[in-house]
């Protein structure tokens, strides 16, 4: 295990999303980023550079493993060869904290690489939970699951989301990751109101947040669809949500991710910047959870 | 070869490589030189560009809706077939022929 | 809003349970109905909504076929490669979440196509990038010192196996694939010349490294990653080049890291 005791937790800072074309400019100028997130399966190799990296940028920052294969949502069983290559990673890396999503990726032994939607049931509350404690006692630590971005609605749906990811976190003792992008991007596609929803979210289970860029379409009605495609700037109406959380929240630690088209150092780091100006910049009557 | 010259050709080819090694080759110091392997297959938790193209033509499982466009360095590599004899010509002809003079 | 939304889909026959199986059978095929009971904020079926994960599915994996295999995509061009993946991430979607690993099935998929029977050579172009990649991933491994080579006498050598790194890889093919590669990613590299060719993948630091070996040379390092000894390598390489001199993939071998051990018997 690498000696990471320095960094049991995420800070309430600003972090970024990790890519490798930025490792060397990370190491020499990272400010304002404290910390970064990975995601968990680029780092399921045997060696080579990607592991050489995470290992000195262990040595330096806070790091979040971010899973995005787990399925946690799939009706089958979890696969055991993918619970035991997370183990292994989070024993060795012993990050500050591990997330997954609130989606399903792997049907009947096909990985389909998206985070595909589940209906809010009964039934899902009790397969995902179970999944949850299953994943929680496999790497010995409580997760955070994230909230997805929607698209649709499934009809047979008899929870909210907000309701159901505290109930699930309630069940299972998981805490939850907040992604304000998608709650915009769900909100729009799905015409309800953002702020409702953070007004409904289990804000004292969020351990942290996370805000992305997203792509603009229709349906074909021509209403809006946005896709949650973390290949622009974070756009301002998802900043104003971010106050809006934070104000409600109090400080958390906040990701910038940008997955396509990813930008020079300099783009992310300015968007860091503004994630770091809306965390300082808290009106003082916060009441900060202990 | 007898014994005696096998062992010293060896043994004379071991020094010669010993000393090879101790330079590095040019490719070997270059640095980053991962002709795009280290960007390969990366996971993330991204969606794509929109609701069109690649995910919404529909699937034929035969393989039949497939056509073979003239396009790519291929055009450029003219090598005989190896595996029969012939000689064959890298390039797309029958969409060559359609395209404009 | 959410009972309200069950309450129509159940007045529109719509509630339906939706099951994975029927979800990506559709999400694969835009031939097939989206699963009813999928709906948009007014509890009508959701029609276009669903694109968005058919989409993400097909680009995002055809995305990925493109960066894993670089070259194959040069030589076809990107609208071959686009219409190839769309082919390919139907007939073999990942088995595992990895995808640093997608694509092993490509080089036998690419057999099978009819129409790139003419490019005998592409099968052969993307196993040597299947090879890089796992060059790349491979364990890291701690080469053995080159004096340990020469302070062996000459009989002890020759009786000796050895273990090569886990990153390297040796590829024989029919084809001059390594030329083909090279021409691909190099500016300037010569045009490729009708021969066969044999690579040798090593793995130096973290970027994988790919040279030409000639068939003895091939042969010698087949033999060895066998596990035959140094010596009985260099009777299965004397089969093919008489006067075999093993100076130039020892050197390599040396160079890329690729010992990592040297086996005494006995």
């Amino acid at each position: 295990m690498l000696d990471t005791a320095a960094f049991k937790s995420l800070p309430n800072a600003p972090g970024v999303g990790y890519k490798a074309q930025h490792f060397a400019q990370i190491m020499e100028h990272p400010d304002p980023v404290q910390w970064l997130e990975v995601h968990a399966e680029n780092y399921m190799g045997d060696g080579g550079r990607p592991l050489a990296q995470l290992r000195h940028l262990a040595e330096r920052f806070a790091m979040s493993v971010h899973g995005v294969g787990l399925s946690i949502g799939g009706e089958g069983p979890l696969d055991l060869e993918h619970l035991a290559r997370l183990k292994h990673l989070v024993s060795w890396l012993n990050p500050a904290s591990f997330s997954e999503h609130l989606a399903w990726s792997t049907h009947d032994s096909h990985f389909y690489n998206d985070l595909l939607p589940l209906p809010y049931t009964k039934a899902t509350l009790g397969r995902i939970s179970d999944h949850i404690d299953q994943l929680q006692e496999a790497i010995g630590r409580p997760i955070l699951l994230e909230n997805p971005s929607s698209y649709l609605a499934f009809a047979e749906s008899t929870w909210s989301e907000p309701e159901f990811l505290a109930e699930i976190s309630n069940r299972t003792g998981c805490g939850l990751l907040l992604d304000v992008n998608n709650v915009f991007v769900s909100a729009t596609n799905l015409d309800f109101s953002p702020q409702g929803y953070i007004d409904a979210f289990a804000l004292e289970k969020v351990g942290e947040i996370h805000l992305g860029g997203h792509d603009e379409d229709q349906d074909e009605q021509g209403r809006p669809l946005l896709i949650d495609s973390h290949g622009h700037e974070v756009v301002d109406p998802v900043w104003a949500l971010l106050d809006y959380t934070l104000e409600r929240s109090g400080p958390k630690p906040v990701l910038i991710e940008w997955d396509n088209d990813v930008p020079e150092w300099p783009v992310l780091a300015a968007e860091a910047e503004r994630a770091a100006f809306a965390l300082d910049n808290l009106p003082q009557t916060v009441a900060v959870p202990a | 070869m007898s014994k005696t010259a096998k062992s010293l050709a060896v043994a004379g080819a071991v020094a010669a490589a010993l000393t090879a090694a101790s330079t590095m080759p040019a490719a070997a110091g270059t640095k980053e030189k991962c002709y795009g392997v280290s960007l390969a297959g990366q996971n993330d938790c991204a969606a794509g560009p929109g609701t069109t193209c690649a995910g919404t033509s529909t699937v034929d499982y035969q393989g039949n809706a497939w056509t073979l466009v003239d396009a790519g360095t291929c055009a450029d590599i003219d090598l005989p077939d190896l595996a029969d004899g012939g000689h064959r010509n890298g390039s797309l002809e029958p969409i060559e022929r359609d395209l404009p003079a | 809003m959410t009972q309200s939304l069950l309450e129509k889909a159940q007045d529109d026959g719509l509630a339906t349970h939706v099951v994975q199986a029927d979800f990506t059978r559709a999400l694969m095929d835009a031939g097939q109905q989206v699963p009813a009971g999928l709906v948009d904020q007014n509890g009508v079926a959701a029609g276009r909504r669903f694109d968005v994960y058919r989409n993400n599915v097909a680009v995002s994996l055809t995305e990925a076929m493109h960066s894993a295999f670089p070259v194959v995509a040069k030589l076809l061009g990107k609208e071959n490669m686009d219409g190839l993946a769309g082919l390919f991430l139907r007939a073999h979607p990942p088995t595992t979440p990895l995808m640093m690993f997608y694509g092993a099935e490509f080089p036998a998929f690419l057999k099978g196509i009819a129409q790139l029977n003419h490019l005998g050579y592409l099968g052969d172009v993307a196993r040597l990038e299947l090879a890089l990649r796992h060059a790349y991933h491979a364990a890291d491994a701690t080469p053995i010192a080159a004096e340990a080579l020469g302070a062996l006498p000459t009989d002890a050598l020759l009786a000796a196996t050895v273990t090569l790194a886990p990153a390297v890889q040796l590829l024989r093919s029919s084809w001059p694939v390594h030329a083909i590669w090279r021409f691909n990613t190099d500016d300037g590299a010569a045009k490729p010349l009708g021969e066969a060719q044999a690579v040798l993948i090593t793995r130096p630091e973290f970027d994988p490294i790919p040279q030409v070996l000639s068939p003895a040379e091939a042969e010698w390092i087949q033999a060895l990653i066998e596990g035959l000894s140094i010596g009985e390598a260099l009777e299965r390489a004397g089969a093919i080049e008489a006067d075999f001199d093993l100076g130039n993939p020892l050197t390599l071998l040396l160079q890329g890291g690729a010992l990592t051990g040297l086996n005494q018997k006995g």
